[in-house]
């Protein structure tokens, strides 16, 4: 028995009773923020551009012009490389002592590093900017109402890759009921119970049926694409002049809020689709954060067990939340046929759905970040129309290229760790 | 994203108290079964680490041919339905329809039976044709067609056995097609070795391009459904690029975004002679396969793929990286549906590279692999039966006027209501599945 | 209020989970469920909250039948419960958690957060919980997190209140407040029921004791009944509550674990510079509370985890920084502390089960091709060795029982070249045979000379088990003693209070 005589260690220094943090640093920025550093400067290095660069920060019919400023082109781009790669260098330095890069770096640089590209690519011209907000503001409008769809679905734990059908359905249906009833405003209605219907059918399958809400999201866009394709060859195209020319929203400008310098163009003579966009916005934050109703939605996407065992409805408020989200997708879809192109074309959204759910992960799940993270989306995309006017070095596959690879660097994590709601995707069966 | 540690209130200890019976082995109710165990429960409250894919891809490659053949039975019902509604003899009928319902109907018989006959017609046997050897033409044009399909299809299907979904085939297979052709009109090889070595080209493009997605989920935790999607378009377009330039793929002196055509030696033979289109192309096809049934059957990287594909944690905890399997597979994948990329640009369509190369194949596989199961040898059957759809959709669209779209419309709800058994044996009133 | 079930029958298929069970319970009475994990005392429960419908029979409140098609209905006639896994939101506060599902509104459905907050303060001076009502749930430890769950019941004015497992999670202090707690709302008049399969704890604090064994009521126990009285009638036989072995045969210092500290992806540090040494044919056992760091602890000796700082040495090899397959391969049997989500791939046969760590070569893969022959005699063997009850290998995992799942994981690790075995809660939701058969064989793996690591949170099974106990308490060594130190001192020393005026 002595052989198993153990003594007792016990360590001399005082227990913890607070959790310890390390910090713990990833890689990943430092490496993005010197590639694109690194790029810029290989770009205007070898596509040497001569000239000066005009900024236009007012249209003509302002009330208040502001001055324009204009910049040598490639002075400029170079300079902004040598901030960028200083930024870059301070978020080496900080990995290098472990510390993680703040935000402000990573804004800093983005501004930076946008005005430089600006100036460089548009050399020899004139970057209207009012015209390129005002521009991605518009292109991001089904952007923005598919991610707030998007996001109260994943909020209540269904993922909603039906985005892009709803869409979809919502552009046809609002060119369809706007052409019969010639009414804008019907059209828009007709695209809601379009998403509607898309939603109930997500819901039928990732609710009731528990299907994999992924696999629903991805077959449910395909349905709507032959659905929609064949009824436009078959029934829309024979009789456009009757079910496929519906009035268009034209644009509204708001008194006084219109006429505030740089802000009023941008933000207050757009299109009544628009406007109703800021509400919504504004709604479905309001509704998610400050609300019974978003309280048990909230609920029921992080931990939909809890939420049954306080007597909530955990399907209902997900069939009922899902609904709500398509009839917000849907009237994101009735842009494509109201405002920017007054006739519905198969396949006619290009995908928007699927950058509105990057969107949503991009903006981490709430509201106002997916909208911002849309509205940067859209900014890519006009950037892109208004270059080509420009005559930009880049070539335009380049540049239409753009928001696809931002959103692959933006799902890869390089915006920051985000946490989704813990139950999204999984379906709640009752016991 | 989906990959990290739970927070620890979440982490909870398993002491599930849950009946079991004596003999030792639970008696696993069906899911669809209406009274689930209790243990059904602790699924939602389980944390993220168990990954909801096993749960998806066990409801994929499991479940029987019968609610199979009723889904399609169902999905076709539908599609009869809208070509009813939409035909504009049934629909001046429906307007006297309380006066003469027989009209109705009658016109109803004609637009469907013409629908269906000349589906038939396009993709089986042509009973207009004057002899045997024309009238067969319709089947090889459904391989023809098939071909692509199950190779892409397993290219999709074999991802999502290690519990990646590929929806990057449209990517995949343009970047494969653009590099198939750029071998094929530039490398100079003699004879079969150029055929041989575009195939191959296209196979790595592919490969290298869904290896990307693998490689983002592996070390970020992107998801790679939107990455593969996005691929799709950063895909387009720099094949878009490389076609619009001179030196790279555009045709020379040509200002459209189209190559040349394949020269000769590197065009897939055609297996009955000139007078089928039928290829080289199905015949790979059918050999990808056979190795896919080999690799996820018998091998032990098969093995692997479908350990991380069913249980991410456990295969990680005993020792299978599973980061370097999400890519290896996608590689594979993505080389499969390069396949399929290669086999439109050097067999179905020679005569020159074009952006629309995938033909929308790279979408149809999603629906091939979900309908097949993920198993090869489902993947062949749903292969052939959309390959059928494809070429009588042609014919029906040539002949009946009616859009090729409505096989789109019919495919993705096959897909829908096989994923959904319940629905099916409801609709069917089908008692619920007890023990397999 | 007084509860009375009369006659419950629940079947899921062909399994009864509860066969004609009847329990009263009075106003102000503390009445136990007492029975083994899988007895059907949480199916019970689950029935009485309306989470499940009753096959056959009626529950009953002061005489009324009633009927409970969800728990909206249960929680409406007075019912609450304090779950076993707790039905809180982790990212919500406390207030938020509590008005859930009883919210009170302002304009336009507004949630008027303020009387939520005022509700919780009311009831947590009441009882003394000092809880703070905008605290997030996950930031609170589990102790106060079981609080939570109390005063939302009592939010909803709860007059049967039904504790589910409730000390699974807590430290014996906490157990002992827990038990304070209860008899407090005894006192107020609360008619509780307290499911547990834990005696010592029935004995303290019940005055009515129904003892439930697979299903059915099996008889009633007065509190003053012997710990092996009530366990033989939970077990159904004698059971034996000690493990036989042998003192140790130590050998080398073959386990050296050195300044060990491990963060996950936020840099929250879940291990702080940890130090202990295994010696060859001895068993470790880590003591603590869930939660404190054994999971990592576990992972990062597999090469699981991230972050890991500092040093493990295996008979001399360093370990921090290889990856998983290598340790394993390095001779490390690795079982892990949820089977289920870590262990085993449920939708595979067992046979496919027995090799899942070993399917890069030898001895079940040639040429990159599985042996199926090779496999098959294996898993044929491994089922006969060890007892796993099932039709066949090709019997898929998941369908097994949790003490059959576990042999085959057990079976799995050590049918290797073992040069370190690390089992992470090796009974767990096992059944008491199971539980003694896995008991031997790391016993069995320790005669035979190799370091054996156990992490478990049941203090019977630690000192069952060990020949030293190591205690951690949020990721920290509290004290590395010997097998036979008291069991209140291990209790102090899990909330992290240093023994050493205990140990002279």
């Amino acid at each position: 028995m002595s052989a198993a005589k153990v003594e007792a260690t016990v360590p001399d220094k005082p227990v913890e009773d607070e959790p310890q943090v390390i910090s713990v640093v990833s890689l990943k920025t430092p490496v993005l923020l010197t590639v694109v550093a690194v790029a810029l400067l290989a770009a205007v290095l070898l596509g040497s551009q001569a000239g000066d660069t005009t900024f236009r920060l007012s249209t003509r019919s302002d009330f208040f012009e502001l001055p324009e400023i204009t910049v040598p082109a490639e002075g400029t781009a170079l300079g902004a490389v040598v901030v960028m790669l200083l930024l870059a260098a301070e978020s080496w330095r900080r990995y290098a002592t472990r510390k993680r890069t703040p935000g402000w770096v990573a804004a800093v640089y983005a501004v930076v590093g946008l005005v430089g590209f600006l100036s460089w690519a548009a050399a020899g011209g004139t970057v209207p900017v009012v015209g390129l907000l005002a521009g991605a503001l518009a292109l991001a409008v089904p952007l923005v109402f598919g991610a707030l769809g998007g996001v109260l679905g994943e909020r209540a734990g269904i993922v909603n890759i039906a985005i892009d059908g709803q869409l979809l359905a919502g552009a046809f249906a609002a060119a369809l009921v706007g052409s019969v009833a010639g009414s804008v405003w019907a059209g828009v209605l007709g695209a809601m119970v379009a998403g509607v219907v898309v939603a109930l059918i997500l819901g039928v399958f990732a609710i009731s049926c528990y299907v994999d809400q992924v696999i629903v999201g991805v077959v449910l866009n395909v349905l709507v694409i032959g659905v929609t394709s064949f009824m436009f060859t078959q029934v829309l195209a024979p009789n456009t002049a009757e079910l496929n020319t519906p009035p268009r929203f034209s644009a509204w400008a708001i008194p006084v809020l219109g006429d505030i310098p740089l802000v009023g163009p941008i933000l207050f003579r757009q299109t009544p689709i628009v406007y109703l966009l800021y509400v919504a916005v504004a709604v479905v934050t309001y509704a998610l954060y400050r609300t019974r109703w978003g309280l048990r939605v909230r609920a029921v996407g992080e931990h939909p067990k809890a939420a049954d065992t306080v007597g909530i409805n955990v399907n209902r408020t997900r069939y009922r939340t899902v609904l709500i989200a398509g009839a917000i997708a849907g009237t994101g879809g009735a842009f494509y046929t109201l405002v920017s192109v007054s006739q519905f074309n198969r396949e006619m959204t290009g995908g928007a759905g699927y950058i509105a759910l990057a969107a949503v992960i991009f903006g981490k799940w709430d509201p106002i970040r997916a909208t911002l993270a849309a509205l940067l989306f859209g900014f890519a995309s006009n950037l892109q129309g208004v270059l080509s006017v420009l005559g930009s070095p880049v070539p335009a596959q380049f540049m239409l290229m753009l928001p696809y690879v931002v959103t692959v660097f933006a799902v890869a994590g390089l915006v920051g760790k985000s946490r989704a709601p813990a139950a999204v995707g999984l379906p709640y069966r009752k016991g | 994203m989906s990959d990290e540690k739970p927070d620890l209130s979440q982490d909870q200890p398993a002491q599930p108290d849950r009946p079991r019976a004596s003999g030792g082995v639970d008696e696993k109710a069906d899911p669809g079964a209406q009274n689930s165990p209790p243990a059904e429960l602790e699924h939602v409250v389980r944390p993220r680490r168990q990954q909801q894919w096993h749960t998806v891809v066990r409801s994929i490659t499991t479940g029987n041919a019968l609610v199979a053949v009723l889904a399609v039975f169902l999905a076709v019902v539908v599609g009869s339905l809208m070509i009813m509604f939409t035909d504009e003899d049934v629909r001046a009928s429906a307007s006297y329809f309380f006066s003469r319902p027989g009209d109705f109907f009658a016109e109803s018989r004609v637009a469907i039976e013409g629908a269906y006959t000349a589906l038939f017609r396009g993709s089986i046997y042509n009973t207009r044709a004057e002899d045997f050897a024309t009238g067969i033409r319709p089947l090889t044009e459904t391989l023809k067609f098939a071909g692509p399909l199950i190779a892409a299809g397993l290219g999709v299907g074999l991802a999502f056995r290690a519990g990646m979904f590929n929806i990057g085939g449209r990517g995949q297979m343009l970047l494969a097609g653009g590099a198939s052709g750029y071998v094929a009109i530039n490398a100079g090889l003699p004879g079969p070795l150029l055929l041989v070595a575009a195939v191959l080209a296209g196979m790595v493009a592919g490969g290298i391009w869904a290896g990307i997605a693998g490689l983002l989920k592996a070390r970020t935790g992107a998801h790679e459904v939107i990455v593969t999607i996005m691929l799709n378009y950063i895909g387009f377009y720099l094949l878009f690029y490389a076609l619009s330039k001179q030196g790279w793929l555009q045709a020379p002196g040509s200002v459209n975004p189209k190559s040349q055509a394949m020269p000769e030696d590197a065009v897939m033979p055609r297996l009955l002679g000139d007078r089928y289109n039928l290829h080289l192309g199905f015949l790979l096809a059918l050999v990808a396969v056979a190795v896919v049934w080999w690799l996820l059957n018998r091998s032990a990287l098969g093995y692997r793929f479908r350990a991380v594909g069913e249980n991410p944690n456990a295969a990680r905890t005993a020792g299978i990286d599973v980061g370097r399997t999400y890519v290896v597979v996608m590689l594979i994948a993505g080389s499969l549906v390069g396949l399929a990329g290669a086999n439109q640009v050097l067999g179905t369509v020679p005569s020159g590279v074009t952006t629309d190369l995938d033909a929308g194949i790279g979408f149809d596989a999603i629906t091939v692999a979900l309908l097949g199961r993920s198993h090869p040898l489902g993947i062949l059957a749903a292969g052939l039966l959309f390959g059928a759809f494809k070429a009588g959709g042609f014919s029906m669209q040539a002949s009946e006027g009616i859009p090729v779209d409505i096989v789109l419309v019919i495919q993705s709800l096959i897909v829908l209501f096989i994923a959904a058994p319940p629905l099916v044996r409801a609709l069917f009133r089908l008692p619920t599945k007890e023990a397999v | 209020m007084q509860l009375t079930l009369r006659d419950i029958t629940k079947r899921f298929g062909s399994l009864v989970a509860n066969d004609r069970i009847s329990l009263t319970v009075e106003p102000g009475e503390i009445h136990c469920l007492l029975g083994e994990n899988g007895a059907g005392k949480s199916t019970l429960m689950n029935v009485l909250y309306g989470l499940y419908q009753a096959d056959e029979g009626e529950i009953l409140l002061d005489g009324e039948p009633r009927k409970f098609s969800g728990p909206g209905d249960a929680i409406a006639a007075g019912i609450g419960m304090v779950h076993q896994h707790f039905m809180l939101v982790p990212v919500f506060t406390v207030a938020e958690n509590v008005m859930l599902g009883n919210e009170s509104t302002g304009l336009a459905g507004s949630l008027d957060l303020d009387a939520a907050r005022r509700r919780v303060r009311e009831i947590s001076e009441r009882f003394g919980f000092h809880v703070s009502p905008d605290a997030v749930v996950e930031d609170l430890p589990v102790g106060v997190q079981q609080r939570v769950e109390i005063i939302k019941a009592l939010s909803r004015d709860a007059k049967v209140l039904v504790f589910d497992e409730p000390t699974a999670v807590l430290t014996p202090q906490e157990t002992d407040e827990l038990m304070q707690i209860m008899r407090q709302l005894r006192e107020s008049g609360v008619a509780i029921v307290f499911i547990t399969h834990k005696l010592r704890e029935v004995r303290e604090v019940a005055d009515r004791i129904t003892v439930i064994r697979l299903g059915k009521v099996v008889g009633e126990a007065s509190p003053k009944a012997s710990n092996a009285e009530l366990a033989s009638l939970m077990v159904g036989r004698p059971v034996e509550l000690t493990v036989h072995k042998d003192p140790p045969r130590l050998g080398d210092d073959a386990l050296v674990v050195e300044g060990l500290t491990v963060a996950d992806e936020t840099g929250l540090v879940h291990v702080n510079d940890l130090s202990f040494t295994v010696r060859g044919g001895e068993v470790l056992a880590v003591a603590g509370v869930q939660g404190n760091g054994q999971t990592e602890l576990t992972e990062a000796l597999l090469g699981l985890q991230q972050h890991v700082l500092g040093s493990i040495r295996l008979d001399g090899h360093e370990l921090v920084g290889r990856g998983v397959r290598s340790i394993l391969d390095a001779g490390v049997g690795f079982v892990p502390e949820d089977r289920q989500v870590d262990g085993l791939v449920g939708t595979f046969s067992i046979a496919e089960n027995l090799m899942l760590d070993r399917s890069f070569g030898k001895p079940f893969v040639q040429l990159g091709a599985v042996d199926r022959g090779r496999l098959r005699a294996f898993a044929e063997t491994k089922l006969k060795e060890y007892d796993i009850r099932a039709p066949g290998i090709g019997t898929k995992a998941g369908n097994l029982s949790g003490g059959n799942q576990q042999k085959v994981v057990v079976a799995r690790e050590l049918s290797k070249d073992l040069r370190l075995l690390v089992a992470a809660q090796p009974t767990r939701g096992v059944d008491v045979g199971s539980i003694e058969f896995i008991h031997q064989q790391i016993v069995a793996a320790r005669d035979s000379g190799i370091p054996v690591v156990v992490v478990s949170t049941e203090l019977d099974e630690v000192v069952a088990l060990a020949d030293r106990i190591m205690v951690l308490y949020r990721g920290q060594v509290v004290g590395i003693v010997p097998a036979d130190t008291p069991r209140d001192v291990l209790g102090l020393m899990m909330t992290g209070e240093r023994p050493t005026e205990v140990v002279a």
